[in-house]
This record gives C-alpha cells, structure tokens and sequence, in this order.
C-alpha cells in the first residue's frame, strides 16, 4: 500500500473523529477557548444525555436495513408524563415508578415492534403513528400541564444532569473532585489493560494484530482523551451521576453489538435478510428485538429528560428521533442497514452536541442553528460517502 | 477481406493496485461474430466497459477505432449514438413497466413533452416481431419469463439502431431451447449485416456461433482463433482460457455408497402466490451415505423449488409428503429444523440469498452456526477467526485476510465461503443448487474436488445443475425432473445427455403442461 492510500484509509475510517476535532478547534478559536471551560464540558454531557441514549436504540433499528423510529420523542414524553403523574399525584415509591416506566416503555415498543416484525407494516408507517399516539396521549395524560418535580430530588438526582446531580466527593470538598480524577485514572488503566492483554493473546495465538505503531498511538490518544476529559469534569463539580447511565448504556450496546449472537444478527439482517433467514435464523424476532429495546431506551431517555428539566410538559421531547437519526448517520451508520457501531454513533452524537454548545457559546440566532445543523449533518454525510468512493464527488450515472 | 469495424489497440486498465488490462489489442470485422471467453476475472467486462463508454476517455490507455475513426468515449450514451449497444449479464429492466416503456426507456418516442404512446406500442410490436416474439408490446416485463426478457433486450438494442451488439453473458439464465433460439437469432442478424460480440462461458455455444474467438487471460490477449482456420473444441479453447490442458474436467473419485440415509416420498409443495399451481408433483427419491446425486432438468421444472420445501419449507405452500433420515420421519417447519437435523441447502442465487456481502468472509462463515462458536449467546470471537481461516485453507479460498469483505471477491472464492459456510454447520446431507454458476474452468475444479472431499468423508451431496456435463462427470445416479415431477432415474454410468433430455421431452409430453408463458422462473422467494 503506498502511502497516499494509507492517508487515505486513514481518513475514511477516521473521518468524523477527523471532523470532531475540527470543529472544536474552530469553536475553541471563535469563542475564545468558551467551548472547553470546565462547566461547558459538564453541560455537554448532561445536557445530550437522552441523545446519547436514543442514538444507541436508534442504531439498532437501523441496522436491519435503515429502518427508523419516529416515535422516540413522542415516547420519552409520553413515559416522562405517566412518571411525572405517578410520582406527583399518586406519590408513588420512586423506584416502583422508575420499574413502570420502563414497563411501559418496553410495552410501547413491543407494540410497535409486532407489527413491523409479525405483521411486516413498514416501521416509517408503524412509528409515524405511534408519534401521533404517544403525543396525544402525553397530553392526556398531563391534561395540557406542567408537572413540576421539585419535591422528588431522589429521582432527579439519579437521572438529572442539573445543579447538584454529581457523584459526590469521596476525599472531602476540595476545588478540583478527587474522585473523578481517581474515576479517570482507574478507566484508564482498565483501558490499557484490556487493550494490552487481548493483543497479547491474539500474538500468542499467532492471530492477525494491528501495526504496533498505529496500535500504541490509538492508545495514547484514547487515553489523554479520557485524561483531559476526567480532569475537565474534576474542575467542574465531578462525574454527572448521568455520565454513568450513559456510560453503562454505551459499554451494554457496545458490547451486545460486537460480541453476541443477537448483536451479530442485527447486521446480517440489514446486510441480506434473505440469506440470514435461509441461514436459520429468525429475522422477525430480531425486527421485534430492535424496536422493542427502542421502546425500553425511549424509557430511560425519559427519565433522563424529566429529572433534567425537574418537570413533565407535554411538548417535551420533540424533535429528539431526529437528534437520534442525525447522529446515527454523522455517526457512520448506513442508511441501507448493516453497517454501523455504537462508538461510531456516540461520536456521532457528542459532534451534534459540540455544534448546539459552540453556536450557543458564540450566541448564533435559534433560527441559524438550526440551518447550520442541517448543513453540518448534509455535509458530514457527502464527506463520509465521497471519501468512501475514493475522492470523487459524483455518483457514476452508469 | 471485410472491413475492420472496430479496432481496440494496446487498451491498458489500471484499478487502483491491480492492472485489470495490459496491451489489450481487439479487431472485429464488419457482420462478424466475434467471442470473447476467458475465465472470470480475465478481463472480459472490464474491455467492454471500456469500449462502452462506462470507463470514460481518459481513464484507461490505448486508442479505439471505430468506423474508420478514433473515439473518446465519455459515456454510453456516445458509444449508443455510434450504434455500440451492449446488453449486460443483469438485465436492465422495469418489471412492473411494458415491454414497449422498457424498450424505449431513455429513447422515448415523441417530443420530451409528450411521449408518443402510439409510436412507441407500434414500433415496440414491430421489434418484437424481429426478434421472434409474439407478446403485446403493453404486456408487463414481470409476466414474461427471463428467456423472453433476454430477447426484450435484444429488442431494445434494436429499437438504438444497434450496429455493434455486445452481449455479455446472453444465456447464463436460460434454458437450452431458449438459448438455441437466442443463438439462431445472432446468426440471422449476421447475414443481415450486423456485427455482434458475444462474452460467454458456455464453450459449446461460442463454437456454434461464433466466427472468430478472442481469448483473454489475466488481462492480456492471448490468441484470437478463426473458424475454419484453427481448432474451434472445447479443449482448444479451454487451453487457452487457462493456459494449460485440462485433461480431466473432473477430478477422480472412488465411490463407497453406504445405506439409504434419507428418503422423501410423495412430496409435493405449490406455489406461495397462486395456490393452485402445482410446483413440486409427488416427488420421491432416496440418497445413500457417500453418494453424489444429480438431479437433471430445465430451468423451471421445480429443483429448486423442491430442495427449498426441504430444507424447512423454505418455499412453497401446503406441503405435503414424507421426509426419512436416518430411520427417523422428520417434520422440518423451518430452516432453523432443517439444519439442526443436520441438512443444508446452498443456493444458486448467493449473492442475493447466500452471502452478506457487506459482511467480512469471517462473519459469512460462521452465520449458519454461530452456536458453533460462543457459548451462551457470546461469541468468542478468536475462536470465530481460526474457523474462518481453517476453512479459507481447507477450501483455498483466495483472499488477503478473512477480514475482508465477500462483496470483494470473484465469484469463485464468493461460492467457495458459501460452501465453507455450510461446511461448517456439519450437515449430513448438502443440496447444491447450481454450485458452478457463472465461476470459470479452474475454480470449477476446485468445487468438484470439494464435493469428492464431502462425500469421501460419509456425507452425502444432491447437486442441482443445468449443466449436463456437470451431471455426467460428477455423480453416481441422476435423477431427471421435468415440470414438477421425476421423470426417470439414472445411474452414473448409463446416464448420456441424449438420455436426459428424451426423458425430459417424454416426460413433458405425458404431462401435457406446455404453458411456458405462465412459467415465472423467479418465484422463488
């Protein structure tokens, strides 16, 4: 391989990690290092939480061939509200709640699911309905109102990303968290232990491994970023207790995605269901797999969203299925199914989310954003595409 | 000697690190047909995409001449107003469009702000008629069968002001009446004055047809041989596709034939869309341990269609009959039953139910027997490597790492995971549907001895092929299938072609179902 196709390979396997890096460059630059202030990294985190966990359900349903899920928004307000209700007006134990709602999220979501696996209704119909159901529904539910959660710290604190929702610190109140540096160093080290020991094995096993170069740069670099991260947060208050939903949601997905049978199924699936079928496999439990467990993620995303705001209204959670899309295809995921990670997604997602906090830091008008983040998302996807074609711009009209 | 129509000369084709043409010279005649064959991956396409337009100017080296003069081709629309019009392997039509809309698509009649529909139905009716049809140019392409559409095809180019016809692969997917008759149609165009080149594998119809032969091997011409000037047999030909003699088109395999291990009676299956056809009529057969059983007939007469109701109904509607192995009746209601009973059915169509070809060799492999490799539902994914690797060895699978992706592949390494995919779920009993189509000489070799490897280890293989030969050299006992039912039944040793087909001609005659038109080869879903 000569090396202008390494550069090249490099970029198209890189290329959203590429443009993350960019684009916080260009923030950094605009507002004058804003971006990267302790409290900003926080909010990142807090305030894209439910993307962060939609966007790894949604991934799922793309991956049996780009299927997607309309609903979600619709469903995080809807499981939000009878949360709300139920802690509010029927003073329900908190955990009870928590158990419920993830009850009727799955419910949701196997209720759509039967119909697009059993009954094979297309999913753009199935989900288009249930975002009218479940938004209707919230209303009803809510009566039109606002229920305020002030009362249920408990809940909003485990779920929350607002003022005081952080792992509290171990080694007393100093100016920068011990605990999430101790948290920080302790990732790393697993990190690089698992990382170490599982080349180890393939070398011994006289396995293909990674070119050690590459391969201890891809450490380094994931390390400092996890470093620079913890330290960030440590200047701040500490580790957002939603952090760790998010990050035990990413390692479950990552890991069912990548390593187990059902995860394995979703990408043959997308890849060529006729010929996973005649391999024996059972393509419609897996379609009813994928929106079902998008109706139990659309759960916790609610649940993320209510603590977060410390109230349930009934527009909340709209537009979120388009966050989840968007970051999904930013992401790297195909919109034919079959392709796809969930850490390609999450960068898919923090990229969306450092674009809403720049333009936020640099006080772009609402309306502009909006415009911008449909150009970014557009052009995140010509240049992940044409970079696949190998640099050139057009489509062969052949 | 006739006029030099078109002249290719010293046409050279780089992909990105590998060189697809070097020095590639070609010169037809006026109102010659000229063969191109080599085996898959020899550059055959790659020269007509060339010519075509499809590669535009300035992507490749080498000059062509065309009617006295040197064209740059940027696409196939200048190469079409020149009157080169080539018809490729994959048809290019609208199923749910007429014939007369598919004939004229990109041509249309009229103004661009009123198609005339007169015209086109009109004209469409009349390139029909030249091409032996006798269907209404307003029929819809899905309910005619592929034999037809290829002439479709044919028609459209017509309908260009063809004066060149390129025809890649014309026959893959027809049967031998079919293809005798598409044949006959190039050489009425001949006398007529139009020149054709026809890429194909199947030798016996290029010496039929063809007056001169251009052979091609790894991107280079070879030779070019003449009618009446060199040795136009198979083996001549062969020679030169693969650059040595192959003696023996089928590797040597002594036989020991065990017991009877599965036996089906009296099965039968309809149609999934109209019920009332009959597709698979009160079939039965048996298969012994180590043995190779053929099974004969033509396209449509229900192979498939039966091996797939097999293999846990995979096909077709109210089944009915008996399934035996091992002593034991089964009733298989899914494919998950069939493989867990230790039978797999490899299909003829695998790109398009076969293989993921967006998946890497690895995970093609163990897909039908992910159990294989993890325990409780987690898969060990270094365990899941050494299978992938012990099998691309084992079937020498030509490919850089079995991380690669199947869509990469050439068509006989892509059949050769298939057959390692199955392989590795440890069936009894393998059904090969069509397992040498469209792969060339030397890698059909490697699939015969795959099979001999299969059956000498005590498994048993039914292999379904249009290709007599095949049938002949490969297996002990031949079964012949005509229009739903078993006609007659073979043993290797008395079995000749003549035989087969005037059992399937007998066999058509005593049904009395000569509704070709309602024959929809695709049904099988």
């Amino acid at each position: 391989m000569n090396s202008k196709n390494k550069v090249l390979g490099f970029v198209n396997k890189y290329t959203m990690v590429i443009v993350l890096i960019l684009v916080l460059i260009f923030f950094s630059i605009q507002t004058g290092g804003a971006i990267l202030l302790p409290s900003n990294v926080s909010n990142l985190i807090s305030q894209n939480a439910y993307v962060f966990v939609l966007a790894t359900g949604m991934l799922l349903c793309i991956l049996t061939g780009g299927n997607i899920d309309l609903s979600v928004g619709s469903v995080v307000c809807f499981v939000g509200a009878v949360g709300a209700k139920l802690l509010d007006s029927a003073h329900m134990n908190p955990v009870l709640t928590v158990i419920i709602m993830f009850i009727i999220g799955t419910l949701i979501g196997a209720w759509q699911a039967f119909w697009i696996a059993h009954v094979r209704i297309p999913p753009f119909i199935v989900t288009l309905s249930g975002m009218l159901i479940f938004r209707g529904l919230s209303n009803v539910v809510l009566n039109g109102m606002t229920v305020s959660l002030q009362n249920y710290t408990g809940f909003v604190k485990t779920f929350g990303g607002g003022a005081n929702c952080y792992v509290p610190d171990f080694f007393g109140d100093n100016s920068i968290n011990i605990t999430c540096i101790l948290a920080s160093v302790i990732a790393i080290a697993v990190y690089v232990f698992l990382t170490v020991n599982n080349r180890r094995k393939r070398v011994k096993k006289q396995y293909e491994v990674e070119s050690f170069g590459p391969w201890v740069g891809k450490l380094i670099v994931i390390s400092a970023v996890i470093a620079i991260f913890g330290f960030r947060l440590a200047q701040h208050k500490g580790i957002p207790n939603v952090l760790l939903i998010v990050i035990g949601v990413i390692i479950i997905y990552s890991y069912i995605t990548s390593n187990t049978t059902t995860g394995r199924y979703f990408y043959a699936v997308g890849g060529n269901e006729k010929a996973t079928k005649l391999s024996g496999i059972n393509t419609n439990k897996v379609y009813f797999l994928a929106y079902t467990n998008m109706g139990l993620l659309s759960a916790l995303a609610g649940m993320i969203t209510i603590a977060r705001m410390t109230s349930a209204q009934p527009t909340y959670g709209q537009n979120y299925e388009m966050d989840a899309i968007a970051s999904c295809f930013i992401g790297g995921a195909s919109a034919y199914g079959g392709i796809g990670t969930v850490p390609g997604v999450i960068i898919g997602a923090i990229l969306m989310g450092v674009i809403n906090l720049g333009m936020f830091s640099m006080g772009v008008d609402q309306n502009m954003q909006k415009v911008v983040k449909g150009l970014v998302l557009l052009a995140a996807v010509i240049f992940d595409v044409v970079s696949k074609r190998g640099g050139k711009l057009l489509a062969k009209n052949t | 000697m006739a006029k030099v129509l078109l002249e290719m000369k010293n046409i050279t084709k780089t992909f990105p690190g590998v060189k697809a043409l070097d020095n590639v010279n070609l010169q037809v005649e006026e109102g010659e047909i000229h063969a191109l064959v080599g085996e898959n991956g020899a550059g055959k396409s790659t020269l007509m995409n060339v010519l075509s337009g499809i590669y535009p100017y300035g992507t490749y080296e080498g000059q062509i001449f065309y009617d006295g003069e040197e064209c740059h081709f940027t696409n196939t629309k200048d190469s079409e107003r020149k009157g080169i019009v080539i018809i490729h392997q994959e048809l290019a039509l609208v199923p749910y469009m007429t014939i007369g809309e598919n004939m004229f698509l990109g041509n249309e009649q009229g103004s661009r702000y009123k198609i005339n529909w007169n015209e086109t139905y009109g004209k469409g009716n009349e390139y029909l008629r030249i091409v032996g049809l006798s269907e209404s140019s307003r029929t819809l392409i899905k309910d005619i069968g592929v034999g037809k559409q290829q002439l479709v095809e044919i028609a459209k180019a017509l309908a260009k002001n063809a004066k060149l016809l390129i025809l890649d692969e014309p026959t893959s997917s027809l049967n031998e009446s079919e293809s005798r008759h598409l044949l006959d149609l190039m050489l009425k165009f001949k006398k007529e004055g139009m020149t054709s080149i026809i890429i194909s594998h199947k030798l016996n119809e290029v010496s039929y047809v063809a007056d001169k032969i251009t052979v091609i091997r790894d991107g280079s011409t070879i030779e070019t041989l003449v009618k009446g000037v060199d040795d136009f047999s198979e083996p001549r030909i062969i020679k030169g596709m693969v650059g040595r003699e192959i003696s023996d088109r089928f590797p040597k395999r002594t036989s020991h034939i065990g017991e009877v291990c599965m036996e089906v009676k009296n099965w039968n299956a309809y149609h999934p869309l109209y019920s009332e056809r009959k597709i698979v009529d009160n079939v039965s057969f048996n298969v012994r341990k180590g043995e190779v059983l053929g099974i004969s007939g033509l396209m449509g007469a229900g192979r498939t269609e039966l091996a797939m109701s097999l293999f846990g109904k995979a096909y077709g509607e109210n089944i009915s009959g008996t399934l035996i192995k091992d002593g034991k009746v089964l009733n298989l209601n899914s494919v998950m039953d069939a493989i867990k009973n230790k039978i797999a059915y490899v299909t003829e169509d695998r790109k398009g139910n076969g293989l993921i070809l967006s998946n890497a060799i690895k995970t093609n492999t163990t897909l039908a027997n992910l159990k294989g490799v993890s325990k409780r539902g987690i898969i060990d994914r270094d365990e899941e490597y050494h299978v992938a690797v012990e099998y691309k060895d084992k079937l020498r699978t030509k490919c850089p790492t079995v991380e690669q992706n199947v869509g990469n592949l050439s068509g006989g390494n892509q059949q050769k995971v298939l057959l390692a995919k199955w392989m590795f779920a440890d069936p009894d009993i393998l059904i090969l549907d069509e397992p040498t189509r469209g792969i060339d000489v030397g890698a059909k070799y490697e699939i015969y001895c795959i099979i001999n490897q299969l059956v000498s280890e005590g498994k048993s293989v039914i292999m379904i092929s249009s290709e007599m030969p095949e049938l002949l050299g490969m297996c002990d006992r031949i079964y012949v299938m005509s229009e739903g039912k078993f006609v007659g039944e073979l043993s290797g040793e008395e079995a000749t072609q003549e035989k087969i087909m005037s059992m399937i001609i007998k066999g058509n005659d005593e049904v009395n179902v000569v509704n070709e038109d309602s024959k929809v080869l695709e049904g099988v879903e």
